[in-house]
């Protein structure tokens, strides 16, 4: 009887997971980029360190739930001395504020391969709504989630006190994201 | 003793002689200056205003090796030979290194991953590709050959003030910006 009834509860749960979060991200092929403009040159930094949570089927895009870690403290522009200064108050505080958050609140199909998620991203404790183009490419058993969108970095603080001028550092920040996802169903 | 009237160096020469020596020593100042500030706007500002500055300093110079390989300057003055000589090579030198300081610069700004927009507004080409070891092996020549420059620059203006007040020979009148 009990035996009966942890089968008939595994089978259960086993039914239910493709609607928790079962893809996972592959942190080495995956990357996120953003690239700022100083004085009208376009300087590229990149993310080192980040996790997905992510719930998505491609038939069921309304149904999903993607979020977002990136630990601020890993953003690199190249060079020791800019990275040092990255971590400080005026831009990411990372000791304060170590992660930028994103939780998705809607995902809809726009075309084939092709998404729109819509949710907050938070930086320094600011939230913000983003709209996310997504365009999805699968090979090989993977999943290629790619696209791009610009924030504002004064909206969430970035370059703060002296920084804040614009003609230095221009407000438009581009984020370019390649995450390459297992277990997600066929397109 | 003077000798006769000399012509003097065409008047766009004078122009780009007395326009790239201000410019040059400037930029010379400038770039001192800056490489040792912290990490600031202001540094950022002084840094991009070298670049446009070492670009236009390349523009000219081309310009003004142009105009002086078209154009016959005045004749040569009497002087020893070995100092006609020191002459003609601290001028080649120097016209050498107006080209050669800002491509170093230039090269070392696209090796160390910032590309050069002239202005903040013409992105110019990289002629080398990003890296950081690159970067590190360029950055001692560009200060090496600036040093250069400016040691060649010296010498050049104390050959002029040599013939302005020793040989009183009027050389120096030849690139006054002052007609005659």
């Amino acid at each position: 009887m009990n035996s009966r009834l942890a089968l008939a509860c595994s089978l259960l749960a086993a039914a239910s997971l493709p609607a928790l979060a079962v893809q996972k991200l592959l942190p080495a092929p995956s990357a996120i980029s953003f690239t700022s403009k100083q004085m009208g040159v376009p300087v590229e930094g990149k993310f080192r360190k980040f996790d997905a949570q992510v719930a998505f089927e491609p038939n069921k895009p309304e149904a999903a739930k993607i979020g977002f870690t990136v630990d601020l403290a890993s953003a690199t522009l190249g060079s020791a001395e800019t990275d040092a200064e990255l971590a400080k108050p005026d831009w990411f505080n990372t000791k304060l504020f170590p992660q930028a958050i994103f939780q998705s609140s809607g995902v809809k199909a726009t075309g084939p391969g092709k998404f729109e998620v819509t949710g907050k991203l938070a930086i320094k404790s600011i939230s913000h709504d983003v709209v996310v183009p997504v365009t999805l490419a699968q090979a090989g058993g993977q999943t290629t989630a790619s696209g791009s969108f610009a924030i504002k970095r004064l909206d969430f603080k970035i370059g703060d006190g002296d920084w804040k001028d614009t003609s230095m550092v221009a407000d438009a920040v581009q984020v370019k994201f390649k995450l390459v996802l297992s277990g997600v169903g066929p397109l | 003793m003077t000798t006769a009237p000399h012509s003097k160096y065409s008047t766009l020469a004078i122009a780009l002689h007395w326009l790239l020596a201000l410019a040059l020593l400037t930029s010379f100042a400038v770039g001192l200056y800056m490489a040792d500030l912290p990490f600031s706007p202001q540094r950022l500002k002084l840094y991009n205003w070298h670049k446009w500055a070492g670009v236009t300093i390349l523009a000219l110079s081309a310009a003004r090796l142009l105009w002086r390989l078209t154009h016959r300057p005045p004749a040569e003055l009497p002087m020893p030979a070995w100092q006609a000589r020191a002459s003609h090579f601290t001028h080649g030198a120097l016209y050498l290194l107006f080209f050669a300081v800002p491509l170093v610069g230039w090269a070392y700004s696209s090796a160390a991953g910032f590309p050069v927009v002239w202005f903040g507004v013409l992105p110019l080409p990289d002629f080398v590709p990003v890296g950081k070891a690159l970067a590190e092996a360029i950055k001692p020549w560009h200060g090496a050959l600036a040093w250069a420059l400016a040691a060649l620059a010296v010498l050049h203006v104390a050959g002029a003030l040599k013939h302005h007040f020793i040989d009183r020979d009027g050389l120096l009148a030849r690139m006054s910006p002052k007609r005659t």
